[in-house]
């Protein structure tokens, strides 16, 4: 589904990532660790478009697509979600209105109508008791006066909407406390299928305890040092990153 | 004689004017006289004068323009501008009052609707009380011109007690075919315990000539009375509109005003608002979306004289190409207005690089027990807000669309017409196309 050669980017002259490779097939979840500053987020926001990263070399394929050729809007419409590791406030823009054009405009790509409005509103019913998202928050605007728990609860509700191929989970268990973290974990479980693929970037272990990744991979330094089982993420957590560092250095 | 024909300035020309049609105009010729030696003391404000800074109206009123006017439209050629189908419609056409363009038919009892010009005969006693009562000829040159030529408009009465439940709907439009100055005025009336609401529309039909509409609306709300009032500014390329609105409120009422700027080469906005007794609300919404070359300039005086009032002001604008907007809010609270609320904001997104703001809050305080507050923010749309739609899948353009009617809904969503919401979010998507 995914597939990143040599990846290599940077932000204002200064590089981060230093030749990542990655496969990621259908039905697969794969958990990106690292500590502060490996690149992590800057991966993330590459594959999802962001302008301010320059990639200078290497390929990302998606689903047989060159996907750096593609604008941000046309990757999320070919599948590929990202859940904001720092969702913003919109105010003004209410969440469902939001997310009927977003899906509308995903339909259109496909050369499809829009969605009839009572089988959106079934479709926002059913996703909302998914994540178990307040029916109030779903219709206020977009994360305005949200929690941060809510915030990221919001992220995987508009996930659940948009049925992604790819979700890219960006630390989205950062800031959260344990039950928060169990119901996204729950939704992002529950969203799970053969079809589609989940790679979750996170800085520690605890949240691979909810969502079991197939393979973990660990980046420091702008580059993938090591892949392993899911005994890797907790072999990471006892030892810290240092052991990682040290080998890095070898 | 000669040197006059030779000089033939815009001063010039009003005044000979002036003199040749006085006698035949409404109301008080004496009011009118001295009117017109304020305008000409005061003259036509340069960039020099403060409050003009920002406007170049001498240039603009450089070259011929017409002072008199014809009647021309029918009804067909506003059809489209009746915008709400349950409201009493009333028509300015170049500054006069048209009655068989107009809707009055069945008015309530306690509602009188009828020209300037005739409520200076029939309705004479509240005429005389309130006319040019409130809006100071010495205060600003464009005032003492409106009450020396003004022609005509409509006389608005709503009598105490009386709950008006369908709006008033009054339409100025430009229809002029040669450069013209037209001085369109309006006397609001509302007394004690009364309820209104009140549309005044700026509007152009098929004139491509050069119109400076210098109108002017004074309204009185008395004791308790509550009324809802909006301006709906949407004259053509050719349009030039120096709007002022001049209130006065008395004990308990709330006056709630909201000024939607679509269009217009040049709108220049003063709305006055004297807080003249105790216990009075004024709501003073506000947006403007500005393009091309345009010149969009507000200028609002909140005058608390009183004590234990509040005032909320609300400025949005959206400004693209190279047009100019500016904001200028003066809130003056004065010695005896203790325990005075004043809340003003002005918040401005500017698209293109070319676009100016001006914005400037001047708050004079004299009291020393009051709550006063005031705001203003420009910047550009919030690109961290545009990518997270489009990683959404909305494109570009539509991600912005959204945020800018985002930005608009906190002013939009203050009209209490859902017909004219509905009307003002129509106009401002297709401005957003």
């Amino acid at each position: 589904m995914l597939s990143i050669k040599n990846l290599h980017a940077s932000i204002d002259g200064k590089e981060i990532l230093k030749g990542i490779n990655l496969e990621v097939k259908a039905g697969e979840v794969h958990a990106i660790m690292g500590p502060n500053g490996s690149g992590k987020s800057t991966l993330s926001a590459v594959l999802a478009g962001r302008s301010d990263y320059e990639v200078t070399e290497g390929e990302v394929t998606f689903n047989g697509k060159n996907l750096l050729e593609l604008s941000p809007e046309d990757r999320a419409r070919e599948g590929v979600f990202l859940a904001f590791q720092y969702p913003i406030e919109i105010p003004g823009v209410s969440n469902v209105n939001f997310l009927k054009t977003a899906i509308n405009e995903i339909r259109a790509y496909k050369g499809l109508g829009p969605m009839e409005a009572k089988d959106f509103l079934a479709m926002l019913k059913e996703k909302q008791k998914l994540v178990e998202l307040d029916v109030k928050l779903a219709n206020r605007s977009v994360n305005e006066g949200f929690s941060g728990g809510e915030k990221k609860r919001n992220e995987i509700f508009q996930m659940a909407m948009l049925e992604p191929k790819l979700a890219i989970l960006d630390e989205t268990d950062s800031g959260l406390d344990i039950d928060a973290l169990r119901v996204v974990a729950n939704g992002v479980n529950k969203l799970k299928s053969k079809e589609n693929a989940t790679i979750v970037i996170t800085h520690y272990q605890r949240l691979l305890d909810y969502i079991i990744p197939d393979v973990v991979h660990i980046l420091y330094n702008g580059k993938i040092v090591k892949s392993g089982p899911k005994e890797l993420a907790l072999e990471l957590e006892e030892r810290g990153y240092d052991f990682i560092k040290a080998e890095a250095q070898l | 004689m000669e040197t006059i024909t030779q000089k033939n300035t815009l001063k010039d020309k009003v005044i000979s004017e002036f003199e040749s049609s006085k006698n035949s105009l409404f109301g008080n010729t004496l009011l009118r006289e001295q009117a017109m030696e304020s305008f000409y003391k005061q003259g036509i404000p340069s960039r020099k004068h403060e409050e003009y800074k920002y406007l170049n109206i001498d240039l603009i009123l450089k070259g011929d323009f017409s002072l008199a006017l014809n009647k021309t439209l029918d009804r067909k050629q506003i059809a489209h501008l009746e915008i709400l189908n349950d409201a009493y419609v009333i028509t300015i056409e170049n500054g006069v009052f048209i009655e068989e363009l107009s809707k009055l038919q069945d008015l309530p009892k306690g509602l009188i609707i009828c020209s300037l010009a005739k409520a200076s005969k029939d309705h004479s006693s509240v005429f005389e009380k309130q006319y040019a009562q409130s809006a100071d000829v010495n205060a600003d040159a464009f005032i003492a011109l409106n009450t020396a030529m003004a022609k005509d408009g409509v006389f608005v009465h709503v009598q105490r007690n009386t709950l008006i439940e369908k709006p008033i709907y009054i339409i100025h439009v430009s229809s002029a075919i040669q450069n013209s100055i037209i001085n369109p005025r309006n006397l609001i009336v509302v007394e004690s315990n009364a309820q209104v609401k009140i549309i005044e529309s700026y509007e152009t039909v098929d004139s491509t000539a050069k119109v400076f509409n210098n109108a002017l609306t004074e309204i009185v709300v008395e004791e308790s009375a509550v009324v809802d009032h909006y301006k709906i500014q949407d004259e053509n390329n050719f349009g030039y509109l120096l709007n002022t609105t001049q209130i006065i409120q008395k004990g308990k009422s709330v006056f709630t005003t909201h000024t939607f700027t679509l269009s217009g080469s040049l709108v220049r906005n003063n709305l006055n608002i004297v807080l003249d007794d105790e216990g009075i609300e004024s709501n003073l919404n506000g947006l403007y979306l500005t393009n091309e070359n345009q010149v969009v300039d507000n200028h609002t005086l909140v005058d608390h004289r009183k004590p234990k009032c509040n005032s909320n002001e609300l400025y949005k604008g959206i400004i693209d190409g190279k047009s100019t907007a500016t904001f200028n809010g003066k809130i003056f609270v004065r010695k005896d207005a203790q325990k005075t609320n004043a809340f003003q904001s002005n918040k401005n997104i500017l698209l293109s690089d070319d676009g100016t703001i001006n914005t400037k809050p001047q708050l004079e305080i004299y009291a020393d027990d009051v709550k006063c507050s005031h705001g203003t923010s420009t910047g550009k749309l919030d690109e961290e807000k545009v990518f997270y739609l489009r990683a959404r899948g909305l494109s570009e353009t539509s991600a912005k669309k959204l945020l800018m009617h985002a930005f608009a809904s906190e002013v939009v969503d203050t009209i209490k017409i859902d017909a004219l919401r509905d009307y003002v979010e129509e106009k401002i998507s297709k401005r957003f196309e």
